[in-house]
C-alpha cells in the first residue's frame, strides 16, 4: 500500500526528507552505542585486570570482519553511484552484494563465538565478557537489521523505482560500519 | 526559506489509496489524525488504571490494614508494586502519549500545513509498538510472583535480582515494557522532527511555526538524544535479570551506580520531554484567550532550546545521597540551581503575554492559567531539592513526592485537559459544554492542592517515601500526621470522582455537543482553516503562510485575529 | 534520482534538491581503508604500547573519518546534519567524563573499591558449562546469584 503524502515530498530544509530521517536516526544510534561504549570504557580502564581476558579475542577474525564491511561499505556507496545514474537493477546487485557481506560478517562470528563459548568465555564468564558479547551483539542486531532493510530496499530499486532509498540505507550500513571500527580496537586490540 | 514542489500545484487531494473503512480503519489506519486518538484514548485509559492504583495505595497509607473497597487488602509486596506502576505507567503512558504522542500527531501536520506526517507508515508502527508495550506492563501485573515493585527508576540490585525483587518475571516483563515504549517514541519522534523541519507549508518559515510546534519537536530532540544511554542500560538490565551478566553488581564487578547515571541521564531531560508540549499547549490557548500575541517568541524560543541544553547537565541532582563524588554534586547543584532561570523567565513571558489582553475565561484558559499557577509551586519548590545540603534531608521524603506532583500533575493533567478542551471542537466537530467543563475544572483543582500541600508538611516532618505503613514508625505516626494522610486521601479521592464529570461532558459532547465550526474560537493557526474535524488529508487544497502564528489585534483591521493563511 | 515517479516529475528533480556532486574514486578510498587495517593490526603486535594505542584507535579514528567524508558525503553535507552529529557526539563525551569520576575510579578521599570489585568472576581456568554458566535465556524464577564464593 502505498501512502505517499505531499508532506513526505516537500524539502523546507532544502534536503530530501528521507536522507534528514536518516541522520536523525544516526543520532539516536550514537547515544545508544555511545552508551554502551562509554559504560564498557568506563569499566574497562576502571578494571586493568580485564586486559588478561582481553587477550582470549580473535584478532584475525576481528580483523577479518573489519575488511568484509570495508568492503560492503564499498559496494553500498558504489550501489548509490548506480542509483544516481538511475540505474535500479544495478544498484540492487551492488546492495544485495552488501547484504551478502553482512551475511559474511554474520556467520564469521557465529564461529568465533561459538570457539569462544566452548573454550568457557560465555556472557557470564567475567565483566569483559559480559560488555563484549552485549557491544558486539547490539551491533550485530543492527548489521541484521540492516541487511533485512537492504533487501526490501533492493527489491523496490530492481523495478527502478525509489531510487533515493539506496542513498539512504546505504548512510546506515556506514554507520554500522563506522561503530564497528571502533569496536574493533576497543574490544579486541586493547590487550 | 521553504521550498515549493511542482507536485503540490497539480495535486487536488492527495494519497492514491482508498481510505479503509470499518475496523480496519483503525487497525490499520495510517492518518495521523486517528494515531493521535489512538495514543490519546490509550493514555487516558491508563491515566484511569493508574489514578485507580493511587487511590488503591493512598487508602492503605490513610487506613493501615484496610479491606480497600474495589480492592482488598494491600500487602507490602502489593503496595511496591502500585506504586512502582502508578509512577511508571504515569509517566510513560499516560503523560508521553498523550502530551507528545498525541497533540503532537494531531497538530503538527495541521499546523504546519502537510496532509500528514512524513512518515504514515512508520508513524502506524510507533503506535503498534506502544500498544503492545501497554499490554507487556499490564500483563506485567498478573504475571506469577506479581508486578514489579523496585520504583518506577528500578534501582539494581533490587531490579537486578530476583532475590531481592522477589518478581523475577514481574521485574524482566517491565523493563521489556519500558524499552518497547522508547523504540515506540523514537520513531514518533522522528516524524515529528523531520515533518515539522522540512515539510511546512510553502510560506512558512521558521519563526512562523506555531510554539507548540517547536515545543514538541524541541521535546522529541531532548527524548532521542537522552533515551540511547539508558536503553544500552535496560539492555544491560534485562541480561542481568535473566542470563546471569553482572554490569550492575558490586560483587562480581558490576556497579550499581552505573544504572543510577544512564537512568538520570535520561530521566532528567524526560522531564522536560513532557514538560515542553505541555508549555506549548498552554502558550497557544493564552495566546488566543487573550487575544494577543505572544510575548517575545523568538526570545521563548530560544529559551527552551537553552532549557533543553541544560537539561543535558543537571541530572546527577537525583543522586546526591548515593555516595557520588560530591565535587560532582557541587557542580550539579549549581546547574541545577541554573535551569530554574531559563524557566522562571518562561512564566514571566507568558504572564507579558496575558498582561493587556482581552481574557476569556473559557475552560481551556482556566486550565492553562492554572497550569501556569500550579507549575509555579512545584517549580519553586525543585529549587529546595536542588541544593546538596539541603537535599540530604528532603531526599526520599514526601517532600520530593509533592514538589514532582506539583510538576507532573500540572504537566500530564492540567495541560493534558487545556489541549483536550481546546482541541476538542476541532477533532470531534462538537463544542464541549463549558459548565461541565468549569464544574469539572474546580473539581480538580481545589482537591489536588488537598493532595499534596499536606506532603510538603509531612516531608518536612521526615516522612520517608515509599513506606506502605506508617504504624510501624512511631515518629512519624502522630495523629497530626495521620491526619494529613487522611486529608491527602479524601481529596484524592473527591477529585477521582469529579474526572467522571469529565468523562461525561467528554462522550455526551462527542456525540450530541453543539456543532462547531471551523473556527470557534477565532485563532490564527492553520488547523483552524480546515473543516472540523478534517477530513483525511486534512484540506483538499494545501495552505499557503503569509504570516507569523499569533497576528491578533493587529491595528487597522477590522476583525482581532489574522489567520496564517490569509493572503494580505 | 529515480526515472520514475509516482508525480512524474522530471528524472534528477527531487523535490529540487541537487544530487551530490561528482563521484569520488570510492574504490581508491577503500584500498587506502585496508592499508590502514593492515597498519593497525600490525602495530599492536610491536608490543610498544604507545605505538599499539596510536595505531589502533589512531587509525580508527582516521578510517571513521574517511568512511564519513567520502561514502558518507559528510563533507558536503546540510550544516544541520553536521550539528545534530556533534551534539550527538559532544553528549556521549559528556556522559563518559561526568561518570568517570564515579565509575571508573577505583578509590576515592574515603573509599576503595575492595578485591571483589577487581576478581570481576575472572576464572583461573575457563569454565564449561555447569558452575557459573546459567542456561541462556533461562526462565528467571527465583535466580540463584551463582559463581564466586
Amino acid at each position: 500500500m502505498s501512502v505517499k503524502t505531499i508532506a513526505t515530498q516537500r524539502a523546507s530544509m532544502n534536503i530530501p526528507t528521507g536522507r534528514l530521517a536518516v541522520w536523525w536516526v544516526l543520532l539516536s544510534e550514537i547515544v545508544i552505542f555511545g552508551g554502551v561504549l562509554a559504560s564498557y570504557i568506563l569499566h574497562r580502564l576502571g578494571h586493568p585486570e580485564w586486559a588478561e581476558q582481553a587477550a582470549h579475542t580473535n584478532v584475525w577474525a576481528g580483523a577479518f570482519n573489519t575488511l568484509v564491511l570495508l568492503t560492503s561499505s564499498l559496494s553500498a556507496v558504489l550501489a548509490h553511484q548506480a542509483a544516481e545514474k538511475g540505474d535500479g537493477p544495478k544498484a540492487a546487485r551492488l546492495l544485495q552484494l552488501t547484504v551478502f557481506g553482512g551475511l559474511v560478517f554474520l556467520i564469521v562470528k557465529t564461529f568465533e563465538w561459538r570457539e569462544e563459548i566452548i573454550h568457557g568465555y560465555t556472557l557470564q564468564a567475567g565483566g569483559f565478557w559480559s560488555y563484549y558479547y552485549t557491544a558486539a551483539g547490539l551491533h550485530a542486531f543492527h548489521v541484521l537489521a540492516g541487511m533485512v532493510i537492504m533487501l526490501w530496499v533492493a527489491n523496490t530499486a530492481r523495478k527502478n523505482q525509489e531510487l533515493h532509498r539506496v542513498e539512504n540505507i546505504g548512510i546506515y550500513w556506514h554507520f554500522v560500519d563506522i561503530v564497528w571500527i571502533f569496536l574493533f580496537p576497543l574490544l579486541y586490540i586493547a590487550k | 526559506m521553504s521550498h515549493t514542489t511542482t507536485v503540490e500545484a497539480h495535486a487536488p487531494a492527495p494519497h492514491g489509496h482508498a481510505e479503509p473503512n470499518g475496523f480496519m480503519k483503525y487497525l490499520w489506519s495510517t492518518d495521523h489524525k486517528i494515531i493521535s486518538f489512538q495514543y490519546m484514548f490509550t493514555g487516558m485509559a491508563m491515566a484511569l488504571i493508574a489514578g485507580f492504583m493511587a487511590y488503591v495505595f493512598r487508602m492503605q497509607i490513610a487506613y493501615p490494614g484496610l479491606n480497600v473497597p474495589l480492592f482488598g487488602h494491600v500487602s507490602p509486596d502489593v503496595y511496591n508494586a502500585l506504586i512502582t506502576n502508578h509512577g511508571s505507567i504515569m509517566v510513560f503512558w499516560v503523560a508521553m502519549p498523550v502530551l507528545l504522542a498525541g497533540f503532537g500527531n494531531y497538530l503538527i501536520p495541521l499546523m504546519c500545513g502537510c496532509d500528514d506526517m512524513v512518515f504514515p507508515r512508520i508513524n502506524r508502527l510507533s503506535y503498534q509498538l506502544f500498544l503492545l508495550s501497554a499490554i507487556v506492563l499490564l500483563v506485567s501485573l498478573f504475571v506469577p510472583g506479581g508486578g514489579f515493585g523496585g520504583a518506577w527508576t528500578a534501582y539494581p540490585p533490587l531490579s537486578a535480582q530476583a532475590k531481592y525483587s522477589l518478581t523475577p518475571m514481574g521485574s524482566t516483563l517491565w523493563v521489556i515494557a519500558v524499552a518497547l515504549e522508547f523504540v515506540a517514541f523514537l520513531l514518533g519522534g522522528i516524524n515529528f522532527i523531520v515533518t515539522a523541519m522540512n515539510a511546512r507549508a510553502p510560506g512558512m518559515r521558521a519563526f512562523d511555526v506555531p510554539l507548540v510546534v517547536w515545543f514538541i519537536v524541541v521535546a522529541s530532540l531532548l527524548f532521542m538524544a537522552s533515551v540511547g544511554p539508558l536503553i544500552a542500560g535496560a539492555v544491560m538490565l534485562l541480561f542481568d535479570q535473566n542470563l546471569g551478566t553482572a554490569f550492575y553488581n558490586p560483587t562480581r564487578g558490576g556497579d550499581p551506580v552505573l544504572w543510577q547515571h544512564l537512568f538520570w541521564f535520561f530521566g532528567h531531560p524526560e522531564v522536560y520531554v513532557v514538560l515542553l508540549p505541555a508549555m506549548g499547549i498552554v502558550a497557544e490557548i493564552i495566546t488566543v484567550f487573550a487575544r494577543k500575541k505572544m510575548f517575545a517568541y523568538k526570545t521563548v524560543i530560544y529559551t527552551v532550546i537553552a532549557t533543553g541544553a541544560l537539561s543535558f547537565f543537571v541530572w546527577a541532582h537525583h543522586q546526591f545521597v548515593a555516595g557520588i563524588d560530591p565535587r560532582m554534586a557541587n557542580v550539579f547543584t549549581v546547574t541545577t540551581v541554573l535551569i530554574s532561570i531559563p524557566i522562571a523567565e518562561m512564566c514571566f513571558l507568558y504572564i507579558a503575554t496575558l498582561y493587556g489582553g482581552s481574557i476569556r475565561f473559557t475552560t481551556p484558559m482556566l486550565w492553562a492559567l492554572a497550569f501556569m499557577a500550579e507549575f509555579l509551586i512545584g517549580g519553586v519548590t525543585g529549587i529546595y531539592l536542588g541544593a546538596s545540603g539541603a537535599d540530604i534531608f528532603f531526599h526520599d521524603t514526601y517532600f520530593v513526592v509533592a514538589h514532582f506532583h506539583y510538576t507532573f500533575y500540572p504537566i500530564a493533567i492540567i495541560g493534558g485537559m487545556a489541549g483536550l478542551t481546546h482541541w476538542f471542537p476541532k477533532m470531534f466537530g462538537r463544542m464541549m459544554s463549558e459548565r461541565l467543563g468549569k464544574i469539572h475544572f474546580w473539581g480538580t483543582i481545589i482537591p489536588f492542592n488537598f493532595i499534596f500541600i499536606p506532603m510538603f508538611f509531612l516531608g518536612l516532618s521526615g516522612e520517608h517515601r515509599r513506606i506502605y505503613d506508617y504504624t510501624h514508625f512511631p515518629d512519624l505516626a502522630t495523629p497530626e500526621m495521620q491526619a494529613l494522610r487522611i486529608m491527602s486521601t479524601v481529596a484524592l479521592v473527591v477529585m477521582l470522582l469529579f474526572q467522571f464529570v469529565f468523562l461525561w461532558n467528554f462522550i455526551v459532547s462527542a456525540f450530541r455537543g453543539r456543532k462547531a465550526e471551523r473556527n470557534p474560537w477565532k485563532a490564527t493557526t492553520l488547523e483552524w482553516t480546515t473543516e472540523s474535524p478534517p477530513p483525511h488529508g486534512n484540506w483538499a487544497e494545501l495552505p499557503t503562510v503569509h504570516r507569523g502564528p499569533y497576528e491578533y489585534a493587529t491595528p487597522g483591521r477590522d476583525t482581532d485575529y489574522w489567520p496564517q493563511n490569509e493572503k494580505a | 534520482m529515480s526515472a520514475h515517479s509516482a508525480h512524474g516529475h522530471a528524472p534528477g528533480a527531487h523535490a529540487g534538491v541537487a544530487p551530490h556532486g561528482p563521484h569520488r574514486n570510492y574504490v581508491k578510498i577503500w584500498a587506502i581503508l585496508v592499508a590502514l587495517l593492515v597498519i593497525s593490526v600490525v602495530g599492536p603486535m610491536t608490543g610498544i604500547r604507545v605505538v599499539m594505542l596510536t595505531t589502533a584507535f589512531g587509525i580508527a579514528l582516521v578510517k571513521a573519518y574517511m568512511v564519513a567524508k567520502n561514502f558518507m558525503h559528510l563533507d558536503i553535507e546540510k550544516p544541520i546534519v553536521h550539528w545534530l552529529l556533534i551534539v550527538g557526539l559532544a553528549l556521549m563525551v559528556l556522559l563518559y567524563g561526568a561518570l568517570a569520576p564515579d565509575i571508573q575510579k577505583g578509590e576515592g578521599q574515603y573509599w576503595k573499591k575492595d578485591e571483589n570489585f577487581h576478581k570481576s568472576f575472572t576464572p583461573e581456568k575457563p569454565h564449561t558449562g555447569g558452575g557459573q554458566a546459567q542456561p541462556a535465556g533461562g526462565s528467571g524464577a527465583g535466580t540463584p546469584e551463582h559463581g564466586h564464593p
